[in-house]
């Protein structure tokens, strides 16, 4: 077990990936940063748990728990309400969770935000990333709502409860999703299990030549997460997310500015929390301070690379694009 | 009865689902981007021998199945039933059809097997990884054919078909991995 998991000629084509990625963003004068990797604070999404790591050595003399970043999105947000500008980070992000074919709990994520773009010009930005450095076709566009109509023939805006659980069960058979209660969870099943796997693909029959990267945009507002909500629809936030070959790659958010609808969140997924039976984040203060401050009008994006390179290559785990998966780690 | 928690999830784990005990065949992790992670599982029942597939949301516990895996040798079929021998306190079991289904071709006798109880029934039946048996009917080799164009069909003893490669010949002993159904090698007598 002490060889690579991935083949030196892989990993030199990795290294030439992320020249390609540094050269796109040089020309764009978006410059990189760095931040740091063990944070006091972190995220408070119910669905998302941070390593946690003990500091013994604290001024204050008392043990504390730093977490390792799930993803330098505060950080990064800090240094623009700091008037750092346009700013990108390739950079190490950490999911405490099993390991599968497209995830490894250590993984490489790049991160960029653009002060005066919305979510849409940022889609196109990364459309252009795409067609840089993996050579993809150019990018088709979905709403989230057109998505469960084009795939599912429903509109998952004005679906109830009982009705979702009616088209769930012409799906699958199994208990629990008849006694959810959360219309999020059986969008987010539907979704997951029913239009992921056909998103990116092109128009043929799942011939690898003919994909296509595709974006959905307009999440529901319920499943906004640090995204602005609409304007002129109440009903969904600015949050995109993007598939290629059935692969999700990226999320990102035309960014929330406003420090009490984001601390609002934050305590509502806390309650979340507490509901599932899990205990409560600490809530990062200095991101609030930060808003509160002004934070610009900005679009950002995290696009998952190990994953990126992967499909890049053809290969079929991400072990095969990383030099040392975690069981070898 | 121990409970399993679904990041616990591998093949091989046995569970109680819809009341029957089953074995997990493969566990795939579907996490969107953000939001409920789910679990994908293909399983077989053990009891009826189907095949399906289940999803579980990530996080969840599932009960454990109750069963034990014993190793017994195999002695005779009367017709009805497939008998099975503790080589060490001579106690037999008898193992009906359902049990035996996907393994009747691979029994040889006094090949040690490994049945699966639930509730001290016999529900499952594996044959060992490799098995010999001998070859009771294939076409002669073709000869110059050499390149090992994937072989020919042989029948074996049991009754079971595998793929051989040209130069081996009815009447002879192979080696056949249970697993897969693949020829491993002849086996010098």
């Amino acid at each position: 077990m002490w060889q690579p998991s991935a083949s030196i000629s892989t990993l030199k084509a990795r290294s030439h990936f992320l020249a390609a990625i540094r050269q796109f963003f040089a020309s764009k004068d978006v410059w990189e940063v760095e931040t740091p990797l063990l944070s006091n604070n972190t995220v408070t999404d119910l669905h998302l748990d941070a390593f946690d790591t003990q500091f013994n050595f604290d001024v204050t003399g008392k043990q504390k728990s730093l977490f390792l970043q799930t993803s330098p999105e505060f950080a990064m947000k800090r240094l623009l309400a700091a008037d750092s500008g346009a700013i990108f980070q390739i950079t190490k992000a950490f999911r405490h969770e099993s390991a599968g074919r497209f995830h490894n709990p250590e993984f490489t994520m790049l991160e960029w935000y653009r002060p005066n773009f919305d979510d849409k010009k940022l889609m196109a930005e990364l459309d252009e990333l795409l067609q840089f450095t993996i050579n993809a076709k150019p990018a088709a566009y979905l709403s989230y709502q057109q998505a469960f109509i084009d795939y599912l023939d429903f509109d998952p805006l004005t679906t109830e409860l009982t009705e979702l659980k009616a088209i769930v069960s012409q799906h699958s058979d199994d208990e629990w999703l008849q006694q959810e209660t959360n219309p999020d969870t059986l969008l987010q099943w539907l979704f997951s299990m029913k239009i992921e796997p056909c998103l990116g693909s092109g128009t043929g029959e799942n011939s690898s030549d003919d994909w296509t990267p595709c974006f959905v945009y307009d999440f529901p507002a319920s499943q906004a997460s640090l995204a602005k909500v609409c304007q002129s629809d109440s009903r969904v936030a600015h949050r995109f997310e993007l598939y290629y070959q059935g692969v999700e790659l990226a999320n990102g958010f035309y960014e929330l500015q406003d420090h009490q609808e984001q601390l609002r969140r934050f305590n509502a997924d806390n309650e979340l929390r507490v509901q599932a039976g899990l205990t409560k984040k600490p809530i990062d203060s200095n991101l609030l301070a930060a808003l509160e401050n002004g934070l610009p009008d900005c679009a950002g994006v995290a696009v998952g690379i190990d994953r990126l390179f992967m499909l890049k290559q053809n290969l079929t785990h991400i072990n095969q694009a990383i030099a040392f998966d975690v069981s070898r780690a | 009865m121990a409970t399993f928690s679904t990041n616990q999830f591998k093949a091989g784990l046995k569970l109680m689902i819809d009341g029957e005990p089953c074995n997990i065949l493969e566990n795939e992790n579907v996490k969107p981007g953000k939001g409920q992670a789910f679990n994908r599982v293909k399983i077989r029942k053990l009891v009826s021998g189907k095949v399906i597939e289940k999803t579980f949301k990530s996080g969840e516990s599932v009960e454990g199945a109750d069963v034990m895996d014993i190793e017994l040798a195999y002695l005779y079929n009367d017709g009805e039933f497939w008998h099975f021998m503790n080589n060490e306190t001579f106690e037999q079991v008898a193992a009906d059809e359902k049990a035996v289904v996907d393994s009747i071709k691979w029994l040889v006798e006094n090949d040690v097997c490994t049945l699966t109880l639930w509730n001290n029934n016999p529900i499952a039946v594996t044959p060992p990884n490799f098995v010999e048996l001998e070859i009771t009917e294939t076409d002669p080799g073709l000869k110059g054919d050499t390149a090992g164009t994937g072989g020919k069909p042989a029948t074996l003893s049991t009754g079971a078909v595998v793929r051989v490669p040209l130069f081996v010949q009815t009447g002879e002993v192979i080696r056949v991995d249970t697993r897969t159904g693949d020829y491993v090698g002849r086996v010098q007598k």
